[in-house]
């Protein structure tokens, strides 16, 4: 089961690649464009929406901004960070992004490791699976290490072995045993179905993660996608971020 | 009926030009001096240099392994070849996302060779030597297939001639048969190179991104996609420059017959 969520959300990422899917909205079809961390939730309640048959593409969320910079025009942008939705709303691609949910950025671990805390990322041998740069995980996992005495983060940034496109090749990477260790968000452990262990990071470390959506200028149901970002602060769809396991702005 | 000639024309045309557009699009976007100076770009020289060693130790190993074997299917009958075949042909169609997890599956950390592979002192997974694993699956097909063909349109009394001078099968195999095919194993080196290096999937998925390790080309490509569109542009340029290039040295040194007769 889980194996193959993973392999059709790779297939997923592998397309996105390729764009255009996303932008043939149809009458009553809703598309929304989210951060690939929010895969289980909005699945589960994107049916349940009314106003109209929601089309869910998930991919890094600046993929999915690269994307709508390149022309592709979703109805709803929801992004795994504020930076993107508001980079995007000051080029006029965007609506004014609104908050609707935070998460908390965590060390997973197989649910047998022996790591315990930040301070064993460094130790010998250690593999760690992380972000790339480039995506909203990766900047998140930068920040946090920054934090750290320079010694400390050069150590933990010596043992990376991959630096991964989105998270769910990061959780894969863990769940398959070719890494040790690797920052990514608590929700996304949850979702790993007890396989992974979250370790907590201290708070002085904690970077502030929140999530913004907007609706995509030009999109072909404006209306829905309003009411489809509301939905994310109030409704079905906010009570299954909830029960993924992320938190209220 | 002068309406089909224009039928075929037409659907020519309509190939060529969706065939071509996209390809025309990287370099409109990119000038010489843009790609000049995206390789200059840390990372973009070290996932050249890595594309260029995993393929060709990839290849390597699908010459020496993939050769022999393709002879033996091309010469022999025998029970269940048929479904040898099919096996040996089948990662051609598999989706790379799929290559990706069966590797996983079966040589990954937890797959089902896992442990023995460990035991071997190997490391695959978040190593070079895995992007080479996840070339190798996907590429080698791409020759098998076309070497067995070759081998199969070779004409057989001049082996059974070479056999009747009293050379061994081997000798036969070594002097005779791989220079009469030759044309044809350049060709199927050719594809497997071409699809070596543009793998993306199953390197990702088995062996991770990791800059001068794991990152090759394509991977460096979809990096740079959401925070630099130009220089993935410029190195998709790259890459289109060095596969053009292969595919019309083969066509050269081979004259157009042989690489326009192959199958696939």
């Amino acid at each position: 089961m889980r194996r193959s969520t993973l392999a059709s959300l790779l297939l997923v990422g592998i397309f996105a690649g390729c764009g255009d899917d996303v932008g043939a909205g149809e009458t009553g079809r809703l598309v929304v464009s989210a951060a690939s961390s929010m895969t289980e939730a909005l699945t589960a309640c994107s049916s349940d929406f009314s106003g109209a048959d929601v089309r869910l593409s998930f991919a890094g969320s600046d993929e999915l901004a690269a994307q709508i910079r390149q022309g592709v025009k979703p109805d709803v942008y929801a992004a795994a960070n504020t930076k993107l939705p508001d980079e995007l709303n000051k080029e006029g691609l965007l609506s004014k992004p609104v908050e609707f949910a935070t998460n908390e950025l965590v060390i997973a671990v197989p649910k047998d490791s022996r790591i315990k805390s930040v301070e064993d990322l460094g130790g010998d041998g250690v593999k760690l699976a992380i972000g790339s740069e480039s995506v909203p995980i990766g900047s998140y996992t930068r920040e946090v290490l920054a934090r750290l005495p320079k010694a400390e983060s050069a150590g933990i940034l010596a043992n990376v072995r991959s630096n991964e496109p989105d998270v769910k090749g990061i959780v894969g990477k863990l769940t398959q045993g070719a890494a040790d260790a690797g920052l990514v968000y608590v929700t996304d452990v949850n979702a790993a179905g007890g396989e992974l262990r979250a370790l907590k990071l201290p708070a002085e470390l904690e970077p502030d993660v929140t999530y913004a959506a907007g609706v995509v200028k030009g999109a072909k149901q404006p209306d829905e996608a309003r009411a489809f970002v509301n939905g994310l602060t109030d409704g079905g769809c906010a009570e299954a971020l909830a029960r993924a396991g992320f938190g209220a702005p | 009926m002068r309406a089909f000639p224009l039928l075929l024309a037409l659907a020519l045309a309509a190939a060529l030009t969706f065939l071509t557009l996209p390809v025309v699009a990287i370099f409109v976007n990119s000038s010489p001096g843009d790609l000049i100076d995206s390789l200059g770009e840390p990372g973009a020289l070290d996932a050249l240099w890595l594309s260029l060693r995993a393929t060709a130790m990839a290849l390597a190993i699908i010459l020496i392994v993939g050769t022999p074997a393709a002879y033996l299917l091309a010469t022999r009958s025998f029970r269940g070849k048929a479904l040898v075949v099919t096996l040996v042909e089948l990662p051609l169609v598999l989706p790379p996302a799929v290559a990706g997890i069966a590797l996983l599956a079966a040589v990954g950390p937890s797959g089902i060779l896992g442990g023995a592979v460990d035991a071997a002192g190997i490391e695959l997974s978040l190593q070079t030597a895995g992007v080479v694993v996840a070339l190798t699956f996907v590429a080698s097909p791409f020759y098998v297939r076309q070497a067995m063909a070759a081998f199969a349109s070779v004409d057989r009394t001049l082996l059974d001639a070479s056999r009747t001078l009293g050379a061994s099968e081997a000798r036969g195999f070594v002097r005779v048969m791989i220079p009469a095919a030759l044309p044809g194993l350049t060709a199927g080196t050719a594809l497997a190179l071409g699809r070596a290096l543009g793998e993306f999937g199953a390197t990702l998925m088995f062996a991770g991104s990791f800059r001068g390790i794991t990152q090759t080309v394509p991977l460096a490509i979809y990096d740079r996609f959401s925070t630099n569109f130009d220089s993935a542009l410029a190195l998709s340029a790259v890459l289109v420059a060095i596969s053009a290039a292969i595919l019309l040295s083969v066509k050269l040194v081979q004259g157009s017959e042989a690489l326009g007769s192959a199958p696939g």
